[in-house]
């Protein structure tokens, strides 16, 4: 199969991503559509590496794991303290930083 | 004593402070004090006199540096004291003059409750005028002529509770800075040239300088010398400082401050000597001021403004005879020393007379005063007899020399000047003998409830001194031309020289003129009835009367036109410098306004914005195939 099905895969599960960050105000799904971004980036740096035939894109992919995986931690610990701090989890209550 | 010399400095210097910090802890001796420091820096003055008359001539000049006071390399100016004939000849007068005044104003002053003030502003004087003699560079000498300003300001408004009385300090103030920028641009122009600041080092480099220059540095000397010494233009101030305290008009602006020009024209012979064309302007200014002292003297009714007018046109004399160059320098000097004596006394004379009649000033309601205070007229006569020019009373000694140096020259100038010094002799004695006998001849014109007496003894003594100095210090110093040889190492010595006319004929004129002045202020003062109320007068005793409407011609050529610019510039300064930094500022505040609302709080926005951001960069990579 050619590799660059899976690079407009990815495109799309970037797209989706994004568009469930912009579009959703529920803050869990909000960092759903964030995890998605960035598995849709492993997925292309992975068939980037397979088109190259070399491994860096894939070293890449599980460096992006590591950090996505400390990202989650600080996330939904922000997202709790947030839900306990105002009993909601919607992203377009707190806009206390507006200038 | 010599190299002591800065003891008569720093004595009063410290009573000042003392009597200034003590506050009203003091208030019971501290006028002793105040004379008692005074009368110290007398005796550290008479004291270096004694040992400087022990030396020959050549070395009586003795200048001690105290320590540096602007050290540097281009510019090095010391503090040092310079005791040389000259700076003695004013320590003695003013020490002496100011103890006695000192002595006087601890009665005159009796019954006001700031009479410790007065004393710590009298002291501080003192110690400011002797540094302004005493210094031994135009720097030092210029921190001494603010010295006296500052004293001069602070005593004519010591009354200041009255408003006219605080404007007229801040006038004379004012006057005096205009003559103190003179000064200034004369050591700017001295320091270009010579770069050194000092009398001595002045006097050898003066040979270098252009003859331009010199000139230069002449004239703004002279305009220093105006200014303090309330010369034409600058000397609408000096009838406005009669408000203060009469023994401060006496001291400050009789006897002492006010002939600080006359002292800087002669400190600066050097200069002057190689700046003919600024010497005759001095002369020309001097022969002025004497000529509208004199005629301002004549209609003023109010005695201490009438002894201002009269003070303003002998120290135009003095400085006719210094605008005259090394023939009239030593007689600028004697006529400042008696006229110190003389004028001072009678400015006391004035201040008893006030004290009798109930602080009054107008001397239409004088008259017939010499029954009820013959001290004080016996006093008074004796100075008006010296002002006068009577043989051989003080005046003679010394204005008629400046008389007879004022015919000597060629051309035009000895016919100007020494006919202008003549025929002021006899305005003088108009003015004088007008005043004399309003104030203690003709008929009583007292208001109701003034009852004169004569004055307590602390009052009458220094006066009577300065009567006995009025009588008979010209003779001493005159005999042998003692104070002329005595000058003789500052002044230079010069060769007698003809007169353009006789000197018995120049000596009979004055004389006679001066006897006409007398005999008709008697006809009209003294035997004929004086009006209590002035009359109406003609035009040219109107004018006079106004101080030849000096303060109006100020006001219309410097003062309204300099309050239209300031206000210009003051609205300019608004609308353009201003105005472009504001209207920036508020260009930047406005930006902020609007990028202000980017910043919403909203997570959702921020991150459409950084996707935004995100696809136009991928676009441009794209796109641009870069």
């Amino acid at each position: 199969m050619n590799p660059m099905n899976y690079v407009i895969l990815a495109a799309i599960l970037f797209s989706i991503g994004s568009a469930a960050v912009l579009l959703r105000r529920n803050a869990i799904v909000a960092f759903m559509g964030v995890e998605l971004m960035l598995n849709s980036a492993n997925l292309a740096l992975v068939a980037f590496s397979r088109i190259h035939g070399e491994l860096n894109g894939q070293i890449m992919a599980f460096f992006v794991m590591v950090v996505a995986a400390a990202e989650v931690v600080v996330g939904l610990a922000i997202i709790i303290a947030v839900f306990r701090a105002r009993q909601s989890i919607s992203l377009d209550e707190p806009a206390e930083l507006k200038g | 004593m010599q190299s002591l010399i800065w003891l008569a400095i720093a004595l009063p210097l410290a009573s000042a402070a003392v009597l200034l910090l003590a506050g009203r802890r003091a208030d019971a001796w501290g006028h002793w004090v105040g004379v008692a420091a005074s009368g110290a820096a007398f005796l550290v003055g008479f004291l270096a006199l004694i040992e400087m008359l022990g030396k020959p001539a050549e070395e009586r000049a003795l200048d001690t540096t105290l320590y540096t006071f602007i050290p540097g390399s281009d510019l090095q100016v010391d503090v040092g004291l310079l005791a040389d004939p000259l700076s003695i000849t004013f320590v003695l007068l003013i020490t002496f003059v100011g103890t006695l005044i000192h002595v006087y104003s601890v009665a005159y002053m009796e019954h006001d409750k700031d009479r410790r003030r007065f004393f710590a502003y009298l002291n501080l004087f003192v110690a400011a005028m002797l540094l302004l003699v005493l210094a031994d560079s135009y720097l030092l000498l210029f921190v001494g002529w603010e010295g006296v300003g500052l004293a001069s300001y602070l005593l004519i408004g010591f009354w200041n509770h009255k408003p006219e009385y605080a404007t007229a300090a801040n006038k004379a103030f004012v006057v005096n800075r205009i003559g103190d920028i003179g000064l200034i641009i004369a050591m700017g122009i001295m320091f270009t040239t010579f770069g050194a600041l000092d009398f001595a080092t002045v006097g050898q480099l003066v040979g270098n300088a252009s003859t331009t220059t010199l000139t230069a540095i002449g004239l703004a000397l002279l305009l220093a010398a105006c200014g303090k010494s309330a010369q034409f233009p600058l000397q609408s101030w000096l009838g406005d400082a009669m408000a203060g305290p009469t023994p401060v008009s006496a001291l400050i602006h009789a006897a002492t401050m006010v002939t600080a020009g006359v002292y800087l024209i002669v400190r600066s012979a050097p200069i002057f000597n190689g700046a003919p064309d600024a010497q005759v302007v001095v002369a020309i200014v001097g022969a002025i001021t004497l000529t509208l002292g004199a005629l301002i003297g004549m209609a003023k009714d109010d005695i201490k403004k009438a002894l201002a007018a009269s003070t303003m046109s002998q120290i135009g004399y003095m400085m006719l005879a210094a605008g005259l160059g090394p023939i009239g320098y030593a007689f600028a000097i004697f006529h400042l020393v008696t006229h110190g004596f003389f004028k001072a006394g009678m400015f006391l004379g004035a201040g008893s007379v006030m004290h009798a009649m109930n602080d009054q000033v107008d001397m239409r309601r004088f008259g017939a005063l010499k029954g009820a205070m013959v001290v004080t007229w016996v006093t008074f006569g004796l100075g008006w007899l010296a002002i006068l020019g009577i043989p051989p009373f003080s005046g003679f000694w010394s204005k008629d020399k400046i008389i007879e140096a004022a015919f000597v020259g060629e051309g035009w100038q000895p016919w100007v000047f020494g006919l202008t010094a003549l025929i002021g002799a006899g305005l003088t004695a108009f003015y004088m003998s007008r005043l004399f006998f309003m104030t203690f001849h003709g008929k009583a014109r007292w208001t109701d409830e003034v009852h004169p007496h004569e004055s307590p003894a602390l009052m009458t003594v220094p006066m009577i001194i300065l009567a006995v100095g009025s009588a008979f210090l010209g003779l001493f110093l005159a005999v042998g031309d003692r104070f002329s040889h005595f000058l003789e190492p500052v002044t230079g010595h010069v060769e007698h020289h003809e007169p353009v006319l006789p000197v018995p004929v120049i000596m009979a004129a004055t004389l006679i003129l001066v006897a006409l002045g007398a005999v008709f202020a008697w006809l009209k003062y003294g035997r004929a009835e004086v009006e209590e109320v002035a009359p109406a007068g003609s035009l040219a005793t109107i004018t006079a009367r106004n101080d030849f409407f000096q303060d109006s011609v100020n006001r219309a050529v410097f003062q309204r036109p300099g309050q239209h610019v300031t206000r210009t510039l003051v609205y300019a300064d608004a609308a353009i410098v201003d105005g472009a930094v504001n209207k920036q500022a508020r260009g930047w505040a406005s930006i902020g306004e609007a990028s202000r609302k980017v910043q919403n709080g909203q997570v959702r926005s921020y991150a459409a914005t950084m996707l935004v951001g995100l696809v136009i960069v991928v676009a441009v990579i794209v796109v641009g195939g870069l």
